[in-house]
């Protein structure tokens, strides 16, 4: 049976991790090669990169942080943040990410989705989505509205539409963030996964407000997530990977272990 | 024992099918010397060969036979000497794909089906095609290149097809998806794996050191 994906998400900012609650107050918190062999030899499952530096030119940095992850690291990884080309996937794709994510730049330009796919395979092309709360109208009827640059800009776009519009296009999975539930550590917006993982049918990772064991088997059960993603609760120590593991695998949810 | 691979060598297949350099890492970390190469000459000569890939298989195979590597591989696993197939190198070895009707090169008899649309699990629920993530492998039998692992763990994952030997004594190890699927397939010096070694962690990189040192002989 296919295990369900516990998946560390690290925030990268020149070469940094970083985390920060609702994209705000980011602080260092270590080396990102070296978090991810922690949580490689942990039994993370796969890892998630961001790359929220700014500026273009610190580019470079984050390819360099991907080789060396690559090298150590011996599970699946996507890299996002920033991703606006096809020369920039491969980039990243050639430095040893598993899969790309797209977010921003795939609102401005959907067909970046479709060239990704077509150039490197859908497994390749993940859709990064941050989805924000809203009172439903008929132009956004899920009451979920797509927002971009990083929480900062509202597109007037329906998640649900999106993710399906996603799915054709040929994205081969999905993580949905929602950015109400982003950094609280209060419980993934469940609702809005399970419409989303019903829409579509292509995996998706939740993300954004996991702070306990339990918030992972809610979002895996009821929310319908084929992986769930964590930062605040393992990057400080709260919780071990094992641990959340046995919880899970104590109320009969399929996960691996690491021998 | 810093030597004991000194003298080995694996050769990586270069078709531009994917996942070549995430071998070529995972063998580095093993400090098992290896060489990536595009040359059928250089394949037919080698010492052990990892025939990988990622992609379709239609495409695939155009690219084998117009390096002649096709003929290569061919030859190479008629040599007796080791061969370890990932993925879509593995669904390349039997007769023919259904990804594109596509002939392949029949170094084992059988062919590659796609999982059906609306596949589902025994409980009725949906299944997602692609296969992706970790699934476990279970072991039908003993084979040199598996002693060393735990007998039931998670291997990573990522295909929408799947190999079928004619010959069901091919089967090395099976995965349940919906129902259960040949992940691994052995004969004589050939092994063959569905899933990717080198994206598995621990257990992957055991499979892959075992088979820097086998000698291509199957338990009988």
């Amino acid at each position: 049976m296919l295990t369900k994906r516990i998946i560390p998400c690290l925030d990268v900012r020149d070469g940094k991790t970083t985390k920060g609650v609702r994209f705000l107050n980011n602080r260092d918190i270590g080396d990102p090669v070296e978090m991810a062999r922690f949580y490689y030899e942990e039994g993370a499952d796969e890892l998630v990169f961001y790359d929220i530096t700014a500026s273009a030119e610190k580019r470079g940095i984050m390819i360099e942080v991907v080789r060396r992850v690559a090298e150590e690291i011996f599970i699946p990884f996507s890299v996002g943040g920033g991703i606006s080309s096809v020369e920039e996937m491969r980039a990243v794709l050639l430095a040893g990410a598993e899969k790309v994510s797209v977010n921003s730049a795939a609102v401005r330009n959907p067909d970046l989705i479709r060239q990704g796919a077509r150039a490197f395979g859908s497994q390749c092309v993940v859709l990064g989505m941050d989805v924000k709360k809203v009172r439903p109208h008929p132009g956004l009827p899920s009451g979920y509205e797509v927002v971009i640059n990083g929480g900062r800009v509202y597109t007037g776009i329906d998640a649900l539409w999106w993710a399906r519009e996603a799915e054709q296009l040929g994205a081969g999975e999905i993580c949905l963030n929602s950015i109400d539930a982003d950094g609280t550590q209060e419980g993934y917006e469940l609702t809005l996964t399970a419409m989303i993982a019903e829409a579509v049918s292509i995996p998706v990772i939740a993300s954004g407000g996991a702070g306990h064991p339990e918030h992972l088997f809610q979002v895996l059960t009821e929310g319908k997530a084929d992986a769930a993603l964590i930062a605040s609760m393992t990057h400080f120590g709260t919780y071990s990977i094992r641990q959340i593991k046995d919880y899970l695998r104590e109320r009969g949810i399929p996960v691996r272990y690491l021998w | 024992m810093g030597n004991v691979f000194k003298k080995i060598m694996i050769h990586i297949v270069d078709y531009a099918a994917g996942n070549l350099a995430s071998v070529e890492r995972a063998l580095k970390k093993l400090k098992i010397p290896c060489r990536v190469s595009p040359d059928p000459e250089e394949i037919l000569k080698a010492e052990r060969v990892i025939f990988p890939g990622v992609g379709a298989a239609g495409e695939a195979m155009k690219v084998l036979q117009s390096r002649g590597l096709d003929q290569a591989l061919k030859r190479f696993v008629a040599s007796g000497r080791p061969l370890l197939g990932i993925c879509l190198g593995t669904q390349i070895i039997l007769d023919y794909s259904s990804e594109n009707d596509t002939p392949c090169l029949g170094i084992l008899p059988g062919e590659v089906r796609r999982f059906p649309q609306g596949h589902k699990d025994r409980e009725g629920r949906p299944l997602k095609i692609p296969h992706m993530g970790w699934n476990r492998v279970r072991w039908l039998r003993d084979h040199p290149l598996i002693r060393s692992l735990p007998p039931d763990c998670e291997y990573y994952f990522v295909h929408a097809y799947y190999p079928v030997p004619a010959e069901e004594q091919k089967v090395l190890g099976i995965t349940e998806y919906g129902f259960p699927f040949p992940s691994a397939l052995a004969f004589r010096n050939v092994v063959a794996l569905q899933f990717h070694p080198e994206k598995s962690g621990p257990p992957g990189l055991a499979l892959l050191k075992a088979f820097a040192e086998w000698e291509g002989q199957d338990v009988d």
